[in-house]
């Protein structure tokens, strides 16, 4: 008998705003200028956030901290497509998603000093604590996404990873739920070639991590993840999808992480400069603004504004995170769990 | 009052926690049709549909994973994992989030869900099936670890595992599960977590055990005045309930069925000879299995501590 195809796939790749700022009019998302500069303030504010953060930890004000200098585009794109009801699941590299969902600066710098009270996320806001253990992440969102569709609330989740991340199994297994249950979810993945020193294609022999989902028995599509509009668009139309019950997607922001994987790393020791130099010219921030200083939208005169209402943010933030009073000690027992043991009533009296 | 099994008991508890509460989801591999392996969800699925009663693929860590998700919403999940053997896959999830989460959104988010797992020996059961590592569980703080010794007291702790607040490892012994059957009321009441209880008072030793060990302990005290103490909820446990008895009697011998080195048993002696050093007239003895790997059934029953071995301990501590 002669041998049949049961299954062919074709991966999709999505780019709309390329490196010299040139935007493909047939695919932009409609967004009201209004909604392109809050792209560009947030990514400024970021950025600005970012750098400020590494300076701090330099300077011993603050612990390790993961850069995510380059990801702009994959973190605000997505999170500004994502609606207040949808339910976020941010990694240990998502400060761009906090800041773009309005977590105030000051309680991301308290967290990153070792301050608990910074990830304490506001009852309106719809966004997980950030994930440390790679990739554990993703099954909290299919388990949140099988309590909205119980619910039937009109919300999905979103849940971003790591190229490495997708080497875990919690991955497959979360993955492997969401298309059994067609959970409303979306799994964004920001490939950014390196898990600390091991590339990209150490993670998988997969040409891309957008097809994994079509082992799962749903769409996937890979964005160029430094192209603001193309993750924004790709992300809206999954959750929309999801919340129409059309299942889940997976999308792959391919991106690089332009700095060290955390402070206390040194990238120059597995990464060649030219890499590096290479993806500079592919920089998120820096095509966007090309773009909208085109479209007549960024005067000089705006550009220092906006850099400098940031850096007054970040710079507030700053002095009330590091203003903030000391976290009670008694605080470790008070959250441990809702009512105090036998032991932990006697060890609370040390202070 | 009805006379049922503990499956019986755990499954009425289950329809009854339903009934109450809609939020109150089963999950776990094949919960749904077959009613679990041992049966303890029986007719639940016939009963509250697949919404409520959900077959998962086969993925420990991806249904703990996904508990905690929902627990976050508001969602009540009872989680079945077929064998306790079978649990080290979700023990990430367990350690890492679902004791965590309420400590480190500072509250905004907890876990209110329960674990249930079939555990423990003595059914001649495959290999992987018949752990008994609830101290690995006990040294997660936020986690509860409860542990049935009778229908009539499963259920009761079923029902208060459920509504606590935190999330519950809940093991169920899997050589109780048809057993003993005893009269089990059919209304709603509930064993509260964290409190021992006293199975029978005694003036000359205090035993304790717990799960299927308290069954054996049971057997083993006759002729003695033992106050035998079921623990019920192994963390965090009931510290003066035991030292109050301990220093009644003097004397102590613990029983359980996990290996000695780092059991349960060793925190419960340091505890004892923490608070209550100078009422105690002997050493504090643990009769436990041995420190080797747990064997297939043809040595189990050399492994587990036997009533011969409870007693000797009793009569040691006695004439020291």
């Amino acid at each position: 008998m002669p041998e049949q195809i049961l299954e062919s796939y074709q991966v999709k790749r999505l780019d709309i705003l390329d490196e010299k700022g040139t935007l493909d009019d047939s695919l932009a998302p409609s967004l009201a200028d209004s909604e392109l500069m809050r792209m560009y303030d947030l990514s400024i504010l970021a950025r600005t956030f970012d750098q400020r953060a590494i300076s701090l930890q330099r300077e011993g004000r603050l612990g390790t901290y993961p850069s995510i200098m380059g990801l702009e585009a994959s973190q605000i794109g997505s999170a500004l497509a994502a609606e207040e009801s949808d339910w976020l699941f941010p990694t240990f590299r998502e400060s761009g998603v906090y800041i773009a969902k309005g977590l105030p600066l000051d309680m991301i710098f308290q967290y990153w000093a070792g301050d608990e009270r910074g990830m304490k996320i506001p009852d309106t806001m719809n966004v997980f604590p950030l994930a440390i253990p790679v990739g554990t992440q993703i099954a909290h969102a299919v388990g949140t996404a099988m309590a909205i569709k119980y619910r039937k609330d009109r919300a999905a989740a979103l849940v971003y990873f790591g190229d490495g991340g997708s080497s875990r199994g919690d991955f497959h297994e979360g993955l492997n739920m969401a298309g059994v249950f067609q959970l409303p979810i979306l799994f964004l993945c920001q490939n950014n070639q390196w898990a600390i020193s091991v590339p990209r294609e150490h993670q998988t022999a997969s040409k891309t991590i957008a097809q994994k989902a079509i082992a799962y028995g749903f769409e996937g599509i890979q964005v160029d993840g430094n192209d603001i509009f193309a993750v924004f668009k790709a992300t809206r139309a999954a959750l929309e999808k999801a919340k129409k019950g059309g299942g889940p997607t997976l999308i792959e922001c391919f991106t690089y992480r332009m700095g060290d994987h955390t402070t206390s790393d040194d990238a120059s020791r597995y990464r060649t400069k030219d890499e590096i130099e290479k993806w500079k010219a592919r920089d998120p921030i820096l095509r966007l603004r090309l773009y909208l200083e085109k479209k007549g939208l960024l005067k000089e005169a705006y550009q220092e504004e906006v850099q400098a209402r940031s850096k007054a943010a970040v710079d507030e933030a700053q002095k009330k995170a590091e203003k903030a009073q000391p976290p009670d000690p008694r605080d470790m027992f008070t959250y441990s769990s809702a009512s105090l043991s036998q032991r932990q009533a006697r060890q609370i009296k040390d202070f | 009052m009805a006379t049922m099994n503990m499956v019986q008991a755990l499954n009425l508890a289950l329809r009854e926690e339903m009934e109450r509460d809609k939020d109150v989801i089963v999950l776990g591999e094949d919960v749904g049709k077959d009613g679990g392996v041992f049966r303890v969800t029986e007719g639940l699925y016939s009963h509250f549909g697949a919404e409520r009663v959900v077959d998962t693929p086969l993925a420990e860590t991806g249904i703990v994973g996904a508990a905690v998700g929902m627990a976050a919403y508001g969602l009540k999940p009872v989680v079945e994992i077929q064998f306790m053997g079978f649990i080290y896959a979700a023990i990430d999830q367990i350690c890492s989030h679902a004791a965590r989460i309420r400590a480190r959104s500072r509250g905004r988010f907890t876990a209110s869900l329960v674990i249930r797992t079939p555990y423990g020996g003595g059914v001649k059961a495959l290999e992987h099936h018949s752990e008994s590592t609830e101290a690995l569980f006990c040294q997660m703080p936020g986690m509860k670890v409860v542990v049935p010794s009778s229908p009539r007291i499963a259920k009761g702790l079923l029902h208060s595992a459920i509504r606590d607040p935190d999330p519950v490892i809940f093991l169920e012994p899997t050589r109780l599960y048809r057993m003993i059957k005893e009269d089990v009321p059919e209304i709603d009441y509930t064993v509260p977590l964290g409190k021992a209880r006293i199975v029978q008072e005694g003036k000359d030793v205090t035993v304790v055990a717990w799960g299927s060990m308290l069954q054996r302990t049971m057997q083993s005290v006759e002729g003695f005045s033992a106050e035998v103490i079921d623990l019920m909820t192994l963390s965090p446990f009931d510290e003066e309930t035991v030292l109050q008895s301990v220093k009644k009697t003097g004397r102590v011998v613990i029983v359980h069925e996990a290996p000695s080195n780092c059991g349960l048993g060793a925190e419960l002696s340091a505890t004892i000879a923490e608070f209550a050093m100078l009422h105690l007239k002997a050493p504090i003895i643990r009769v436990t299995s041995y420190d080797v790997v747990l064997p297939l059934p043809k040595l189990e029953d050399y492994y587990l501590p036997t009533v011969t071995r409870i007693r000797k301990a009793i009569e040691m501590t006695l004439q020291y």
